[in-house]
């Protein structure tokens, strides 16, 4: 692998856009294999919408587009109307400090303990005093309950727990958008569903819109306010968590109820 | 087989302006030191300080047998006198910046490597770009001062290390007394040659440090990937190092000697 080449882009102008992240016509190929082929998706102000959808089907890389981590072939990304891969990359970490990434392994920094990994972007990126950081680290620590843990490094700390940090050094620079990349994956009932408790009080606490990649069904009928299935790189159907149980759509229907005959996996 | 040397090359080119760009934007932006000194500091206590008994061990053993060596055939012409000359422009034209790019790349090049490389893989990296901190600035950015700056010092324990060697060896073996190995060593070197030896190590402190960062973020494949990147990252460094010291000897030579 290497390290691609961008192309130079003259910087845009923002539109005027109601929606926090609009994609449209989104085309994403690696080497041969099409990854996203027209991807259309608007997410308003103060959603939390889920992204279902099959493993490697592109969920993911859905996330990492709106970050601007990759970039698409064709179609634009757009984050309050600044489109994403047009912008300096100066203005697009700018942006970025607007958006709170919570990964699917947590990827907290192993060689910092768990206070400094949240004061690592305070430290970086803005001017509050070394008090100051440590009053906002506790602070976000305590909203996810792991103040007890400010100390400890992460490789100490269970899934869950480096779950919940993840979550609030996603939190710290009070981002407008999160985005959770398979929250839940690999926890047990219970801690999947304090961090789905954590997600939804999170979103209502702080007012932040958020985007929830998962296949695990159960954690997105209850954290969701909205849907959507990617299926061969489209969104194939949208709507409110009632109107997917409902579904007579034998792709959407395969998937909630987890068959494993039917439409998806046929060929 | 050239069309992935080409892209390795260009890439650790682009690579090299990004955090070079990186770092300039947070001066200019944020009106801050590119990078934490402490981070800095602590580079360059490893890559300095920590490799100074490598580096000096080495350069005094190869000192003291490049002088017995030297000094034997020297002898037979009854040329022994000649042993300090010989040593003293050997190191700090070729074999101390030589040796000590091979021993950097050996210690530090894989340390980087291996480092980013487990970084990379549990998505470390990708989460300090994805919070907008620049990861090249914070990574890459006091790794490669460090090795760039830190690499002349080195050079210079080399040398002396080598010249106490030698030393040793000339009083022992050939009679040659501290104060005329001293003066004879002092009267054979030029500035040219001083410079010349600076010079190339601050280019090996370059290609080290560039091409072991690059290694690093560039793994894929998880624990074997990080293992293959750290061997390709020295393996790749040497060859450079020595390719580079290779063409430059060739110009210096033919331009300036």
């Amino acid at each position: 692998m290497h390290l691609k080449l961008p192309h130079w882009h003259a910087e845009q102008a923002p539109v005027k856009e109601s929606a926090v992240v609009a994609m449209a016509d989104v085309h994403l190929s690696f080497g041969k294999e099409e990854i996203l082929r027209g991807l259309n998706l608007r997410v308003e102000a103060g959603e939390r919408l889920a992204i279902l959808g099959k493993s490697g089907g592109g969920k993911s890389t859905l996330l990492r587009l709106i970050l601007g981590i990759l970039k698409p072939q064709k179609g634009t990304v757009r984050f309050r109307g600044m489109e994403v891969n047009r912008l300096s990359r100066w203005r697009l970490n700018r942006i970025r400090q607007k958006i709170g990434m919570v990964y699917q392994y947590s990827a907290l920094i192993s060689s910092l303990t768990v206070a400094e990994n949240l004061a690592l972007p305070l430290e970086e990126l803005t001017d509050l005093t070394a008090s100051e950081i440590d009053k906002k680290v506790d602070e976000k620590l305590a909203m996810v309950n792991m103040l007890e843990t400010r100390n400890k490094m992460p490789g100490d700390l269970s899934g869950g727990m480096r779950k919940r940090v993840g979550l609030a050094r996603a939190l710290v620079l009070d981002p407008e958008l999160i985005l959770y990349d398979e929250p839940s994956a690999g926890l047990d009932p219970v801690t999947s569903a304090v961090i789905d408790e954590l997600m939804m009080s999170m979103s209502d606490k702080t007012g932040a819109t958020s985007i929830v990649v998962t296949h695990e069904m159960d954690s997105a009928f209850k954290v969701a306010t909205r849907m959507a299935m990617l299926h061969e790189g489209k969104i194939i159907a949208d709507g409110k968590p009632e109107e997917f149980r409902n579904s007579a759509d034998p792709l959407v229907k395969q998937f909630i109820e987890g068959n494993a005959v039917g439409p998806l996996t046929a060929g | 087989m050239i069309r992935r040397l080409l892209l390795d090359i260009s890439s650790i080119v682009w690579l090299l302006f990004e955090t070079i760009q990186e770092m300039s934007d947070h001066v200019v932006f944020r009106r801050r030191l590119p990078f934490r000194a402490s981070n800095f500091f602590n580079e360059a206590d490893r890559t300095g300080f920590g490799s100074v008994p490598l580096v000096a061990l080495v350069s005094f053993f190869l000192g003291l047998t490049m002088a017995l060596l030297s000094g034997y055939v020297l002898k037979s012409f009854s040329q022994e006198k000649l042993v300090p000359k010989l040593v003293v422009l050997a190191f700090t034209r070729e074999l101390g910046p030589l040796m000590t790019g091979i021993m950097v790349a050996a210690r530090m090049g894989a340390a980087f490597t291996a480092e980013l490389g487990t970084m990379t893989v549990a998505e470390e990296v990708e989460a300090i770009e994805a919070m907008g901190i620049g990861p090249r600035r914070l990574l890459i950015g006091p790794r490669l001062t460090a090795v760039f700056l830190l690499m002349p010092c080195l050079v210079v324990v080399s040398n002396l290390s080598a010249m106490a060697g030698a030393q040793i060896i000339s009083k022992w073996a050939f009679n040659i007394s501290v104060l005329n190995f001293a003066n004879t060593a002092l009267h054979s070197l030029y500035f040219r040659d001083i410079f010349g030896g600076t010079f190339k190590s601050l280019m090996f402190g370059a290609i080290i440090g560039m091409i072991a960062c690059y290694k690093g973020l560039v793994v894929r494949g998880g624990a074997a990937g990080v293992g293959e990147a750290t061997t390709s990252s020295v393996v790749t460094a040497i060859t450079t190092v020595i390719t580079f010291d290779t063409l430059f000897n060739i110009v210096q030579t033919s331009l300036i000697d």
